[in-house]
């Protein structure tokens, strides 16, 4: 029982939550299955497959495959973490661990870059199976689509801190991440691209995280530069969601 | 090994802890006692560095708990109320959590003996019972090899055999050398472990001494108790100066009183003529004391 005493506290930590997370087999079908999964039956419609000139020669599975990217962080940052997080606050789990040589704030980082590594392992699987079931082409520009994906996962993990900050018990958490779940959904594109939006209802979708983020998931797909102001809406919707969570957050 | 002068504690408008001061000496066992809200859990939470005070110092082995947070924690072992783990998290994983938390953890298997929980090191923390959690939040407690220890609520939730075990715990800290602040309901608990009880109510230190002295400071030290074929005028011992109540209960008269209110009803007794049978003198509990100082309206009138 002694080969652990050498692991270091923040090692011990993260195993710990690893092996944690691993048992949670609802959030991990959501975050790694669900998205493609979903991206696979969209593309069995037959008008998804056809390229379509309004939309630069693009098929409207390609858009998908940038959208279902989106929808594996709004699983894992909104509906996934925020209740595992306020589910140790309420049960005084980071209060025990503030008694303990360990900063509580290392079980929150651990919990963060958990999910995003999940985020991580379904964009690949996603993006994979894209390319083997539908022919949707890898990102054409690698180095843009890392930087959309890192603002764009930061900003949904910025949201999914907000409702944990915000909310009193884990049962706020799971309404108030219900509610925003759903207008997430939309301005990701999940019903709608954002691409196929028009007018005031687009102008309002790029403006908010995600939305943004389909547009610039998208454009390094394709292999063009994302644009700067989906890449500034993104950063600075973090930047401003980010200090308000850690403003709001109670560790009991 | 841990001072508190003058600590004081509001949440909102509520005051919980209004005035309290005590130290507790380097392998001292020191119980504090009270009633729900009697401030009994913010005080430790002060010591262990949750709470930041309104007014007055806590030092624990000189440390400072909110600016040497680091320091304290290697050598305060904080067993909280209420305090549960990750639902999924096994016996073991917790465990071997805990000790890499610390430099020098005590081995586990030892601890999970001690504990009786060794068949449980795979189960999860909600599939243990409550007095099985509650001894696998004790074992965290003391696996950074504390030199003092929070124990808050200790035994709430055992069973009787659990119970006995975790007291014996409790012993075997206070045989090392190890400080403890016990927090408890159970003037059992008290009597049985603590070298000394701090009794506090409405957020005020009402007594600090021994068990023994505590009982011996009561209005009802001693209970003496017998039965009596003839009348006896209940009045005449009511009205001696140590005797604190006078019941008759199922056939026995019960007298309380102070140490030496025994002789003093013996005496009277023999006055009226009237020879006690079946006479017991039994030591007062814990619970007058207790009851006495942290009555609504502390009790000093009822000796009429």
């Amino acid at each position: 029982m002694s080969p652990t005493a050498t692991t270091s506290p923040t090692a011990a930590v993260v195993r710990t939550e690893a092996t944690l997370f691993a048992r949670e087999l609802g959030s991990l079908f959501w975050i790694l299955l669900f998205p493609t999964l979903l991206l696979v039956v969209i593309g069995l419609v037959p008008d998804f497959q056809e390229p379509n000139a309004s939309l630069g020669g693009q098929r409207i599975i390609d858009l998908y495959a940038s959208v279902v990217v989106v929808l594996a962080m709004i699983m894992a940052a909104i509906m996934a973490m925020p209740p595992v997080i306020a589910g140790y606050r309420e049960s005084g789990v980071l209060r025990r661990l503030r008694t303990t040589p360990m900063h509580p704030a290392a079980l929150l980082g651990a919990q963060i870059g958990l999910h995003a590594v999940a985020v991580l392992a379904s964009v690949v699987l996603a993006l994979g199976t894209a390319r083997v079931v539908h022919d949707v082409r890898l990102p054409g520009h690698l180095g843009w689509y890392a930087l959309a994906l890192l603002l764009a996962t930061a900003s949904a993990f910025s949201v999914g801190a907000v409702i944990t900050a915000v909310s009193s018990s884990t049962r706020v958490v799971q309404t108030v991440g219900t509610i925003v779940f759903f207008p997430m959904m939309f301005t990701s594109g999940v019903w709608m691209p954002v691409q196929t939006m028009e007018g005031w209802l687009r102008v309002t979708v790029v403006s908010t995280p995600l939305g943004a983020a389909s547009e610039a998931l998208n454009d390094a797909l394709q292999g063009i530069r994302p644009e700067v102001v989906d890449l500034v809406v993104m950063g600075g919707w973090t930047v401003a969601l980010s200090l308000v969570a850690i403003r709001l957050f109670r560790w009991e | 090994m841990i001072s508190i002068s003058h600590l004081r504690k509001a949440h909102g408008s509520k005051i919980a802890v209004d005035d309290v001061s005590f130290e507790v000496a380097e392998g001292e066992v020191l119980g504090v006692l009270g009633p729900n809200g009697a401030g009994k859990t913010t005080t430790v939470e002060c010591v262990a560095g949750l709470r930041v005070p309104d007014a007055g110092t806590v030092r624990v082995a000189g440390l400072d708990p909110l600016v040497d947070r680091d320091a304290l924690t290697r050598l305060l072992g904080v067993q909280l109320q209420e305090s549960r783990l990750q639902p999924k998290i096994t016996v073991g994983e917790a465990l071997r959590l805990w000790s890499a938390l610390y430099d020098d953890p005590v081995p586990w298997g030892g601890l999970l003996e001690r504990l009786d929980l060794v068949d449980k090191a795979d189960t999860t923390f909600r599939d243990l019972s409550g007095g099985q959690q509650q001894r696998l939040s004790i074992a965290l407690a003391l696996i950074g090899r504390p030199r003092a220890v929070i124990l808050d609520e200790l035994s709430t939730g055992l069973d009787p055999r659990a119970r006995r075990e975790v007291w014996q715990i409790v012993r075997d800290l206070r045989a090392d050398g190890v400080t403890v602040l016990l927090v408890t309901h159970s003037m059992e608990e008290a009597q049985q472990l603590c070298d000394r009880i701090a009794i506090i109510d409405a957020g005020r230190v009402r007594a600090l001494d021994t068990p023994d002295a505590l009982i011996a400071g009561a209005a009802a030290a001693t209970v003496t108790s017998f039965t009596a074929d003839d009348a006896v005028d209940l009045e005449a011992l009511r009205a001696m100066p140590s005797v604190s109540a006078v019941r008759a209960d199922n056939g026995r008269i019960v007298v309380e009183g102070r140490d030496g209110a025994a002789l003093a009803v013996l005496e009277g007794l023999r006055r009226q003529n009237v020879v006690p049978a079946a006479l017991r003198v039994v030591d007062g509990t814990l619970d007058t004391a207790y009851l006495q100082l942290t009555g609504p309206s502390t009790p000093e009138e009822s000796r009429a």
